[in-house]
């Protein structure tokens, strides 16, 4: 095990403090630059639609994990992402100037939301948003003469800077250069004043206001940060998507990006990275398991989300921490061997917390 | 424009789905009293209740009520299972996970419906056929009256229920301070699966009294979160405030649906997130502010 020995302040605020993280994240940052080389046209758009949704669970991440708000609606900001983009780069809007106004009105539409939600907690949250997005589908199908209904729309091609961005790697390139500055962004939130409050939120509403912390506010721009990111993966989605309707953007995308966030591991932005990987791998599976069962059970029409919800089920009963708490014991056993105890991880007596005293 | 006896039919269909609603809000509050979980799964209760009852009645050659109480037992007993083995166990758990669990029941059930019966919409055959005429112009279906009679007679079984018997007031007492309930002797984690399996019979019961209006469907749990929104608007924390909550959105919806026909559907989520912008904790609230 390293000890770390800090001799300076600055040692605190260090992203990757110890030498294996700087080794594992450099060799990833790597592999990611260098995968158009060997990668296939078709995996490496997948790996694309993987880092635009990895964008789309740190959104939900810095709200739901890091803050403690439960949104069921954030497919409703990766909607009006997606819708606002392709709308305004199909009236010949440049697409630099489109994304810094797309993720600026989500952020705008998620302070509103935020404004209205800092009154409520947990599940009045939780159905509002879960309303709202319904609300959002509903308005993205009935206001034709803006985003084409339930027929659809087409997305305009990539072109940055007048350059046309067709190829995938091209493509690949822009997700790649968006997620390193989410991450970034989003590791550099969280050692700042705002971002340690959003944590003092989410572990207290009383302790944090008695430090000082203005509740209300926190959460505003929780919400504001973390619709602005989502829109962004949701602009990015569109241009994977090629063609939009409101459907794609519905309660089954919200629960995707939860099963993101919740088997990734809450409260890190590395598990939405995780739970990335995995909601991008399992359809690939799901695909293969098609094909390895009888047809019987294997062509049934519910299967996708009757194992999306067993997985979420037997994560939150068996796993709570998600794949990234797995990660940190398997690490911590190799770090500390021989010394690691099963005990080392299990979870204090627990008991109710009420809502109804807060 | 909307004649009087328009108004007058259209106020008495939306008290009858209003009862509906609250009918499965009943259920909702219920184990939110007890166990402050808010199980996103009811409406998938009443969707498996209905398919229970369809498919007991077909088994046994087209009767109702036997076939009725048959499938409010087995769903009950689906609830206390569910509390007993799953919910049981994360208790304490960030209410983040809590409520991602039960969405993710809901995705099972309608999956697991949807393998075994289909996702074609069948429909249930109930006594309640024919309609009842108030005056020459106004008629009501028998079928939307029963909701309206189940929904009377099961609040005021629930009511003495809470008052009256001794498992009653226990429950009550678990559900106001559990760690004072265990000391006082009673099993706490019983009752709470108790209550899930009584939550979960009065679902399937108002899916079975819905069949006629809604058909049997594997989309129908979607009306759970239409309850959970009238819940809301009166204010989750009591029975009362539920029920008169799923009333005002059920009288609401059809005149909303005739006059702002965009958003026919989603008026109740609409009336829903304006009370809560005005009081976030619903008309009658229950939640009080922690004092240092």
């Amino acid at each position: 095990m390293q000890i770390l020995f800090k001799t300076r302040y600055e040692d605190d605020l260090k992203f990757l403090a110890r030498t294996g993280e700087k080794v594992r994240v450099g060799l990833v940052v790597v592999l990611l630059l260098a995968a158009p080389l060997f990668l296939q046209n078709f995996y490496l758009g997948e790996l694309g639609l993987l880092l635009v949704y990895a964008i789309a669970g740190i959104g939900l991440m810095i709200l739901t994990g890091h803050t403690g708000q439960v949104s069921f609606g954030h497919a409703a900001f990766l909607g009006i992402g997606a819708y606002c983009h392709s709308i305004l780069m199909s009236h010949g809007v440049p697409f630099s100037l489109s994304v810094v106004a797309t993720v600026l009105l989500c952020g705008a539409v998620g302070m509103a939301i935020g404004r209205s939600a800092s009154k409520m907690h947990g599940f009045y949250l939780a159905i509002a948003t879960l309303a709202f997005l319904i609300l959002v589908e509903t308005l993205l199908g009935e206001w034709e003469a803006v985003t084409g209904g339930h027929g659809g729309f087409k997305v305009p091609k990539l072109v940055v800077f007048g350059q046309p961005l067709t190829a995938v790697w091209q493509q690949y390139y822009v997700d790649l250069l968006c997620v390193f500055a989410v991450v970034l962004g989003a590791a550099n939130l969280f050692r700042s004043p705002t971002g340690r409050s959003f944590l003092a939120v989410r572990d207290s509403e009383l302790s944090a206001r008695s430090l000082g912390v203005n509740v209300e506010w926190v959460k505003v721009q929780a919400f504001g940060v973390s619709a602005a990111i989502t829109g962004l993966a949701g602009l990015l989605l569109a241009h994977h998507l090629t063609y939009l309707s409101p459907e794609v953007f519905g309660v089954l995308e919200s629960l995707k990006l939860m099963l993101m966030i919740v088997v990734g591991g809450l409260g890190s932005i590395l598990g939405a990275i995780f739970g990335a990987i995995l909601v991008s791998a399992l359809p690939i599976a799901i695909s293969f398991l098609k094909d390895a069962l009888p047809p019987a059970i294997g062509q049934q029409a519910g299967l996708e989300p009757l194992l999306f919800g067993v997985i979420i089920v037997l994560f939150i009963v068996f796993e709570p921490q998600g794949i990234y708490g797995r990660w940190m014991k398997i690490r911590y056993f190799f770090e500390t061997f021989p010394y690691y105890r099963k005990s080392s991880f299990v979870r204090q007596k627990s008991y109710l917390k009420t809502e109804r005293m807060r | 424009m909307l004649q009087v006896n328009d108004v007058i039919h259209l106020a008495l269909t939306g008290l009858a789905q209003g009862c509906a609603y609250g009918l499965i809000a009943l259920g909702f509050v219920l184990i939110y009293k007890a166990t402050e979980v808010v199980n996103f799964a009811h409406g998938e209760f009443m969707m498996l209740g209905a398919f229970t009852v369809l498919a007991y009645s077909e088994a046994m050659g087209g009767s109702f009520w036997p076939a009725f109480i048959l499938g409010c037992l087995t769903i009950g007993a689906v609830g206390y299972l569910i509390d007993a083995q799953i919910m049981r166990r994360i208790i304490g758990q960030s209410s983040a996970s809590i409520f991602i669990m039960t969405v993710a029941f809901g995705f099972i059930f309608r999956s697991l419906a949807g393998m075994i019966w289909g996702w074609k919409t069948l429909s249930l055959s109930t006594p309640f056929v024919g309609k009842i005429a108030i005056n020459a112009d106004i008629s009501i279906g028998t079928d939307r009256v029963s909701i309206v009679v189940a929904t009377v007679i099961l609040c005021g079984v629930l009511y003495l229920f809470f008052s009256r018997t001794r498992f009653g007031i226990a429950m009550q007492a678990a559900s106001q301070n559990q760690l004072a309930a265990y000391y006082m002797g009673i099993p706490v984690k019983r009752l709470v699966s108790i209550t899930w399996a009584i939550g979960a019979m009065i679902a399937a019961a108002a899916g079975a009294l819905l069949a006629p209006v809604t058909q049997v469907d594997t989309a129908i749990g979607f009306l759970g979160i239409k309850a959970l929104a009238g819940a809301i608007v009166g204010g989750f924390g009591s029975i009362p405030g539920a029920l008169l909550g799923c009333l005002l959105i059920g009288v609401i919806e059809p005149f909303a649906d005739f006059y702002f026909p965009a958003i026919k559907g989603v008026s109740a989520y609409v009336v829903m997130l304006l009370v809560l912008f005005v009081r976030p904790e619903g008309l009658i609230s229950q939640t009080f502010q922690k004092k240092v």
